[in-house]
């Protein structure tokens, strides 16, 4: 019975730890699922191979999106055609956008920058490339100036690994 | 050469059976090598085409696990359960050939057509954006092979439990017969939702059905669950034959009785009853609700202690055993390496916020290469070695195996421990180019150099076992690893039915 006994401490270890990682991550995404009352909605289109954004004022944007820093936003995701994902690598947002479906997904991007938006959902061709720029400000929104943003130091995944790896 | 293609025999059958998976690795094998080169540098390298990359890598994922996990684990059980339960051959013999004739017709389908829709097939894109006749013909492809294997698992199930001698009690067989009886059930209970889900695909396609399709009011994530109830316990269904290959190696070259048979046949059971429950983890982001979600967290994280308890079995049996280190037991423990990692990451994958960033990444290329190719071609590999005498009579050159393993090993945590890093970097998966940034572009060539590395010995393996098999040193039948017990009954077989 020695045996047994072994084995029963270790599978008893194995899902103690089981139990507690899985209630932390139980505990993060009960938060995460739900999107402050005071977010702004941003409607976000993807279809073969670029995505559009609408803001709550009705302005629209394609292939750029600009946000302001310290705001919730609530991504309303859906598609024109076939199955995209809405991918946010540094930002850790990630949502499917299926086409007769509309999915939600919430960030509040707290530095200001240039992020990558990106297709992480196979779609076709030119999946690969089925990219758009996040800008993040600071103050007032100023859509219809994109030109001012374009000092700001890009940021692409690579260089904001330490933002992922936490 | 006739005699054995025309033969109806196990073993004959088994060794066409393996013979396709090997064929079948290294043909898949060169199609990953051209993505990995392919990938090298960012923009295009020897591809012009995204689509031509497309339908490479879509026929790399289908020939990987339907032409060479599926077979090669059939041509093992073929050749082993029969002696194992001890009866002559399988149940059906005929039926055992016919299910394995199925297969080259549903290769030649799927490799004449190279469909460009990833292995998943996943709607709307099947339906409104994927080429024909390349879609129609991998359709029917995976028809085809879905029939042969359960036309394979019905005939293992009956050979098991109704050929059994009846003075072998089920309890006394050898782990690997459980393994290909728990294996075989599974597939029956997998396969029907994808083998519904796929004529449904093909009507859809035809246009005259709208399941799938949201234009005409069907809903395309329905695809996703009945794909993933079926191929989430398919994982499994490929990595119990390699767990009940380990089984079978392990104790013998640690010259040491198996820790526990119990505790395997319980951790067999419980698998095969979990499997069934986490399927939807692939699909967090597909808009889940939190309770769903939370679900199948659960289901996922309860296939673990089992598995946990087949590693902690191995673990055992090695502890204070006289390990021989030859190719069959280095490319074991290797798998169970690699293993640990998989497991590793799949618990991170499962934690709700954390699939968030690994989803679709190639961090999940990584996590579940390490399985495929980790644990379950290094067990198959090391089987192989293992059983080279049986099959040919001669003994592979043991030198030149410890250098493949050692080459495959390295190749292989080169090019997936990388891509998990690549995956937390942000590089999407299915990607034909990725943004040129320093650390992207030094991963990729890390991976790409790793790929290079198993490659080579994946050729060299092939050159030793081919070149030995005709010009070999005679093995010594009775125990040809010297590990001081009976090598399997090796009886030449009785005239051909």
């Amino acid at each position: 019975m020695g045996h047994a006994m072994i084995e029963w401490i270790y599978v008893g270890v194995v899902v103690m730890l089981l139990v507690y990682l899985g209630a932390a991550a139980w505990d993060v995404e009960r938060f995460l699922d739900h999107p402050p009352k005071d977010s702004k909605v941003i409607k976000v289109t993807g279809q073969q191979w670029l995505w559009t954004f609408e803001h709550e004022d009705g302005t629209r944007e394609i292939g750029e999106l600009h946000l302001q820093e310290g705001v919730p936003y609530k991504f309303e995701v859906t598609s024109r055609d076939v199955n995209h994902a809405f991918n946010i690598p540094d930002l850790t947002v990630l949502i499917d956008a299926v086409p007769g479906r509309i999915n939600t997904v919430w960030v509040m991007p707290d530095a200001t920058g240039e992020y990558l938006i990106q297709c992480r959902e196979y779609c076709g061709f030119s999946h690969y490339q089925m990219r758009a720029k996040l800008f993040v400000e600071e103050g007032v929104s100023n859509v219809s100036a994109p030109i001012e943003t374009q000092d700001i130091p890009v940021v692409l995944p690579a260089t904001k690994a330490a933002v992922v790896s936490n | 050469m006739w005699e054995i293609l025309f033969s109806t025999h196990h073993t004959d059958v088994g060794l066409l059976y393996i013979i396709l998976g090997l064929v079948a690795f290294m043909i898949g094998g060169a199609l990953a090598l051209v993505i990995r080169t392919e990938l090298f540098l960012p923009g295009a390298q020897i591809i012009s085409d995204p689509n031509t990359f497309h339908r490479i890598f879509t026929t790399h994922g289908t020939n990987m696990l339907f032409l060479w996990l599926l077979p090669f684990a059939s041509g093992i059980g073929n050749y082993l359960i029969p002696i194992m339960v001890k009866y002559k051959d399988m149940a059906w013999p005929k039926l055992n050939a016919v299910a394995f004739w199925m297969i080259p017709v549903g290769m030649a389908l799927v490799w004449l057509g190279m469909a460009d829709f990833t292995w998943y097939a996943t709607p709307p894109y099947s339906i409104l954006s994927a080429k024909g006749p390349a879609a129609e013909m991998w359709i029917f492809g995976i028809k085809i092979l879905g029939l042969s294997s359960i036309l394979g698992s019905i005939n293992f199930i009956v050979t098991i439990l109704k050929m059994k001698h009846p003075d072998l009690p089920l309890m006394k067989t050898s782990l690997f017969v459980w393994a290909t009886l728990v294996t075989s059930i599974m597939i029956l209970v997998a396969l029907p939702t994808f083998t519904a889900a796929l004529i449904m695909l093909f009507t859809d396609r035809l246009g005259v059905s709208g399941f799938f399709n949201p234009n005409m009011g069907g809903d395309p994530i329905a695809y996703q669950h009945l794909f993933w109830f079926t191929f989430h316990p398919e994982v499994y269904i490929f990595a119990i034959p390699a767990i009940g290959m380990a089984y079978e190696l392990i104790p013998k070259f640690s010259r040491k009785p198996l820790f526990s048979y119990q505790s395997g046949v319980t951790a067999f059971v419980l698998l095969s009853i979990v499997a069934f429950a986490s399927w939807a983890h692939h699909m967090y982001a597909t808009g889940m609700d939190f309770t769903m979600k939370t679900t199948f967290m659960i289901g996922t994280l309860a296939a673990v202690p089992a598995s946990a308890m087949h590693v902690f079995n191995w673990i055992a049996t090695m502890w204070g055993g006289r390990i021989r280190f030859a190719t069959p037991m280095s490319f074991v423990v290797g798998g169970l390496v690699l293993f640990f990692y998989a497991g590793a990451g799949g618990v991170v994958n499962s934690m709700m916020p954390l699939d968030f960033l690994t989803h679709d990444s190639y961090w999940v290329v990584g996590h579940f290469h390490l399985f495929v190719m980790g644990l379950i071609t290094f067990a198959f590999l090391g089987m192989l070695h293992y059983m080279f005498p049986m099959i040919t009579g001669r003994m592979y050159n043991e030198r030149i195996g410890m250098v493949t393993f050692w080459l495959l090993f390295v190749g292989v945590s080169m090019i997936f421990l990388t891509q998990h890093v690549l995956g937390l970097y942000g590089q999407p998966r299915r990607t034909f180019d990725y943004v040129p940034v320093e650390p992207l572009i030094v991963m990729n060539q890390i991976s790409s150099v790793g790929a290079w590395i198993t490659g080579a010995g994946a050729a060299l393996l092939m050159g030793n076992l081919i070149y030995s098999a005709g010009k070999g040193k005679p093995a010594d039948m009775r125990d040809p690893f010297q590990l001081g017990e009976q090598y399997y009954d090796y009886t030449r077989k009785e005239p051909h039915h």
